[in-house]
């Protein structure tokens, strides 16, 4: 078998450093994502002009691929607007997060819709006002609902920040497509850069499982 | 007091409400009965504002709830509701139930809070469910601690939209006990039912409806002994 690591060797630390590019663009995407899907999701049912562009947005993201974005974003815009120059690593950020955040919003959304409405009466009957109800009685529900697919979409996003290697950001596949040039042998760094995904995918749905279980209701568990 | 007068209710073409005149004494005991689909709910959910009045008007304690919706989330806090469905907040335990409103709208401390709705599910006789939460609750127990909820804030009206129609027969009878306690607190106590002995034998008034109109208003002696329309005859050979 033609596996030999000794040419690679020298490049591990480089390629792995391209994980830090990695884990940073999916936390931002996760975090912004997560931040504006999370406004998003209060508003996008609304039959306003607020409610409209928000939706708007949101087909957008989900209804284009994501390295047209990438691409549209770091490459189309400067042409039309002279000044704009994002660097490859700001385009990933930005992109990334207000992607992840239309599937964020869309999740959330289908969790608040999946609420009995009954407990929203109750509240109201009760005299609490909506911000109360908003955040005590809808989000903590609506965000148990659909954990389970937020994790999902948050171990998609870290799959996907590969797709960044296609404009040139340095994140750990482009590191690999690098090291190849040089090396001539494309098995051990792709092996590498496999491992290191799985890895890092492992964790995030170990951790993803760990936070479910906290969050189930019985009469042992903390409240919120 | 509560004085309803010329109350109509649509929703899009359907008239629901049609011209109710009706006056609510304090600390009395009213059961609304009447077949299905007769606006029972719709009715009594406009007493507290969570359904909006075509025209018309509600005066409660000399406010006209209908033309000052402002006043309505500080209203609520007097008037206590209880749904068919329970509508306990699934993510929370008894307790916790209990406390939101008192903390959140009352702004009582969380301890006061906590002693408050230990008292209120003591008096529902759930005490011992404190720290369950709804799914782990029988049916009759989720509707006592909705009734504890909904005492905690010290109401002075309580509204119960069928409290026991989703419940089988024993669970009924522990929640209608918890209800009769009430009708001595003086508290007015306005409930939709189809629970004929609980009308007979628990209200002072009972109200007949039907199609969307107020069609007798009596004594439950009165009603269900001297019952004076024809279609109030016929829905109460129809109960039987
Ligand atoms: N939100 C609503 N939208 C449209 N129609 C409604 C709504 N709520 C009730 N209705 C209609 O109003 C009528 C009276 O309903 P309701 O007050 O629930 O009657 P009851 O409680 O006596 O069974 C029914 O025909 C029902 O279909
Ligand atoms: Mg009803």
């Amino acid at each position: 078998m033609n596996i030999d690591f000794t040419s690679t060797i020298p490049y591990i630390p480089y390629i792995l450093q391209g994980i830090i590019i990695t884990i940073q663009i999916a936390i931002v995407g996760a975090f912004f994502g997560s931040l504006i899907g999370f406004l998003f999701s209060l508003v996008s049912h609304r039959k306003n002009f607020l409610g409209a562009t928000v939706r708007g947005f949101i087909d957008f993201f989900r209804g284009t691929p994501l390295i047209f974005q990438l691409s549209f974003f770091h490459y189309g815009l400067p042409q039309i607007f002279p000044g704009f120059l994002p660097t490859a690593f700001q385009t990933a950020m930005i992109i990334f997060s207000l992607n992840s955040s239309a599937y964020l919003a869309e999740i959330l959304r289908a969790g608040i819709e999946a609420i009995d409405k009954g407990q929203i009466e109750a509240a109201k009957a009760l005299g609490v006002s909506k911000f109360y109800t908003t955040i005590h009685i809808i989000i903590p529900q609506a965000l148990r609902n659909v954990l389970p697919a937020i994790v999902n979409e948050f171990i998609t996003l870290t799959k996907e920040t590969s797709v960044a290697s296609a404009i040139g950001v340095q994140e750990i596949l482009r590191r690999q497509a690098i090291v190849t040039g040089t090396t001539y042998r494309p098995f051990e760094p792709l092996l590498l850069v496999g491992v290191t995904y799985y890895v890092l995918i492992k964790i995030l749905s170990i951790f993803g499982k760990m936070v479910e279980k906290r969050l189930k209701y019985d009469s042992s568990s903390a409240t919120i | 007091m509560i004085q309803v007068a010329q109350l109509f209710k649509q929703f899009d073409k359907t008239e629901v409400l049609k011209d109710i005149h009706m006056t609510f004494e304090d600390g009395k005991t009213y059961a609304i009965i009447g077949s299905s689909g007769s606006g029972k709910s719709t009715f009594l959910r406009c007493l507290n504002g969570l359904e909006n009045p075509t025209s018309g008007s509600i005066i409660i304690d000399g406010v006209d709830i209908v033309k000052n919706e402002k006043e309505l989330p500080k209203l609520r806090q007097h008037i206590g509701m209880v749904f068919q469905s329970f509508n306990l907040f699934e993510h929370k335990n008894a307790t916790d139930n209990v406390t939101f409103a008192l903390m959140k709208v009352k702004k009582i401390s969380e301890d006061e809070a906590r002693k408050i709705a230990l008292a209120k599910l003591k008096e529902v006789g759930c005490d011992h469910r404190a720290t369950h939460f709804p799914h782990q609750l029988s049916g009759g127990e989720k509707q006592r601690v909705a009734i504890a909820r909904a005492l905690a804030m010290e109401p002075s009206v309580m509204l119960f939209d069928e409290p026991t129609s989703a419940l089988d027969p024993e669970m009924t009878v522990e929640v209608l006990k918890v209800m009769k306690q009430l009708t001595h607190t003086g508290m007015t106590i306005i409930v939709v039912t189809h629970e004929m002995n609980f009308a007979k034998e628990v209200s002072d008034t009972v109200i007949y409806m039907d199609k969307g109109e107020i069609v007798e208003i009596g004594s439950p002696k009165e009603f269900f002994e001297e019952t004076k329309t024809a279609r109030a005859r016929q829905f109460l050979a129809n109960m039987l």
